[in-house]
């Protein structure tokens, strides 16, 4: 603990040196953050060959780009067209149920509203793990086992909780006059939802699309247990089955890590300021 | 169809008082319906499985009533798994969060050059824990992984083990992952808790003769208690629910050294067949995160942080 009767003199020296301190932290968490992400794309691009007779932190002397032409040929976007199915589609059921379903909480008076908003917000705490054995027996019997389709009503049933919640909060803001202005233009409840309150809750819309994307995009465990064929799974199976086909390939296995993270780190690029505010706000409220 | 909503209202109804009660009907109904098929039921279901003994075939399934859950009270690799699942949580908040405030005092000071750091700080976050999993096993290798060979290479040959291969290594390999991803989301809560604190406060504070230091730890830091209480409660929850990472990098091994409640679940259910036990260890799992959940919360309730 610091002292409150610290002499003031000793501030400037005390400064500098904090300085310098904050400056070494932020380049060595800089180092520790980068040189796994170094390792993968350098080791990537390395032949088998080198690997074996070359430092592991060395440069590749020769460029070797052949595991990536193996992997793009090899299904790698049979599992990116997967994904971009499974959570397109999810996306768009969260965004109209969740959205629907906020707006009757919020705004619509009937019993057991309070009670109802809670039980959602409940659902919150239940970890997937737990619905993984039944949810895989009622696929099963519904035939849809190794379907992409398998994956959609687990994914946006585990993402309506939170998406509902922040929703919720998001149109209680929305100011009433827009409502009762909507209400005297002879608007109904439906009306106002879809003239209103959908076109005025974007950046609500926005940020559940991007938390819950980005969770989906990367779920391992429902879409390694309801699938099993290539042609039926998502991106981050294939790296569990390149795994058991590259076995002691580790150059590619590491192209397959670099393509299989490359579309989110794309996406990234592109929207630094969305992605975070997104994947803040939903793992706040989750 | 149904809607578990209750109520007097008819479901479909018209005119007069009913309208207001078919109206919220429709609009939850689709939510409420997959809530119900794919959340509600499966829990459900879980706890029924808990009760029988099944190997996943045809009708084989027998009704066990309660001995499930008095094997699981003396099953000594669950309680392994609880408390390695603990001491993850334990582990996570203790090494991440003051890593994170560190990293955040830094970048709430730095004037320039922060938000390039912030953007690159935040990337282990997109990536998935499979892919995490296939990194850093490989990093880990005790033949050909790059941490024992950078190692070897600055004299330290010696520090240079088995990381995910033995029992006393496993777990802290695997919380050094959890940690290496989640920093910078503890780190950016904390920049957001700063960002709350007034300049004003600071200026007075400041006139009034105290240093940087002083202003840290004596308003700084009490104010943002909140943030901190509401960061360790998600890593503790968070880390009651870790499976992809673990189960890519050591599948719980070596002899149960990194076993946590989801991977000895899994294992039970898809490796084992056993999937009347596999469910009780879910629904033991289920009780053990809605009693910290809950906890938790009474904790933290009073200090929302927004973003």
């Amino acid at each position: 603990m610091a002292s409150l009767d610290r002499p003031v003199a000793s501030n400037a020296v005390v400064t500098t040196g904090r300085r310098f301190g904050f400056g070494a932290l932020a380049a060595l968490w800089l180092a520790t953050t980068l040189a796994p992400l170094a390792f993968v794309l350098m080791t990537s691009l390395k032949s088998q060959q080198e690997l074996f007779d070359s430092a592991v932190w060395a440069w590749p002397r020769q460029v070797d780009s052949s595991h990536y032409r193996a992997v793009l040929q090899g299904g790698y976007f049979t599992y990116l067209r997967n994904s971009a199915f499974v959570v397109g589609v999810s996306i768009a059921l969260i965004l109209a149920t969740s959205a629907m379903a906020a707006y009757a909480l919020a705004r619509l008076r009937f019993r057991f509203n309070q009670l109802l908003f809670s039980l959602i917000v409940a659902g919150l705490i239940v970890p997937l793990h737990v619905t993984l054995v039944p949810i895989y027996l009622m696929t099963r019997s519904l035939g849809l086992y190794d379907t992409p389709f398998a994956l959609i009503g687990p994914y946006v049933a585990t993402s309506l909780p939170v998406s509902i919640f922040i929703m919720t909060e998001f149109m209680r803001q929305i100011p009433r006059e827009l409502e009762e202005a909507a209400e005297l233009d002879g608007c109904g409840p439906f009306a106002i939802f879809w003239k209103v309150f959908f076109p005025l809750s974007g950046p609500g819309l926005a940020t559940i699309a991007i938390y819950n994307g980005i969770n989906m995009w990367n779920e391992f465990i429902f879409a390694y247990v309801l699938t099993s064929s290539t042609s039926n799974r998502t991106l981050p199976l294939a790296l569990w089955d390149f795994q058991g086909q590259y076995a002691s390939n580790i150059p590619a296995m590491l192209a397959v890590v670099t393509l299989t993270s490359l579309p989110l780190i794309v996406a990234y690029a592109f929207g630094q300021e969305r992605i975070v505010k997104g994947m803040m706000a939903g793992s706040l409220k989750g | 169809m149904t809607t578990p909503m209750g109520g007097p209202a008819p479901e479909v109804g018209s005119g007069g008082a009913a309208a207001s009660g078919w109206v919220p009907a429709a609009f939850l109904a689709p939510a409420l319906v997959l809530l119900v098929v794919f959340l509600l039921y499966p829990l459900e279901e879980t706890f029924r499985l808990s009760l029988v003994d099944w190997n996943g075939l045809g009708s084989s399934s027998r009704f066990v009533g309660l001995d499930n859950w008095a094997a699981l009270a003396h099953d000594t690799r669950f309680w392994l798994a609880v408390r390695n699942n603990l001491l993850l949580g334990l582990l996570s908040v203790l090494v991440q969060l003051p890593i994170a405030l560190a990293l955040a005092v830094m970048l709430d000071k730095a004037s320039h050059g922060s938000r390039v750091l912030k953007i690159l700080y935040f990337l282990p976050l997109l990536f998935s824990s499979v892919a995490l999993g296939v990194i850093f096993k490989n990093l880990f290798d005790p033949n050909f992984g790059a941490i024992n060979s950078a190692l070897e290479t600055i004299g330290l040959k010696g520090l240079a083990v088995d990381w995910l291969g033995d029992t006393r290594y496993a777990l802290g390999s695997v919380i050094a992952v959890v940690c290496w991803q989640n920093v910078p989301f503890y780190m950016i809560l904390f920049l957001a808790g700063l960002a709350s604190f007034s300049p004003e406060l600071h200026a007075a504070a400041k006139l009034d003769g105290a240093s940087d230091w002083t202003i840290f730890w004596r308003i700084k830091l009490p104010h943002l208690q909140g943030t901190i209480r509401t960061g360790a409660m998600l890593a503790v929850i968070g880390s009651l629910r870790y499976f992809d990472l673990i189960y890519v990098m050591t599948g719980g091994g070596p002899d149960g050294a990194s076993e946590v409640m989801a991977t000895y679940m899994y294992t039970t259910v898809f490796a084992s067949f056993r999937l009347g036990y596999g469910s009780t260890i879910a629904a033991a799992m289920f009780l053990v995160v809605t009693l910290i959940a809950t906890l938790g919360m009474r904790l933290t309730r009073r200090f929302e942080t927004e973003v």
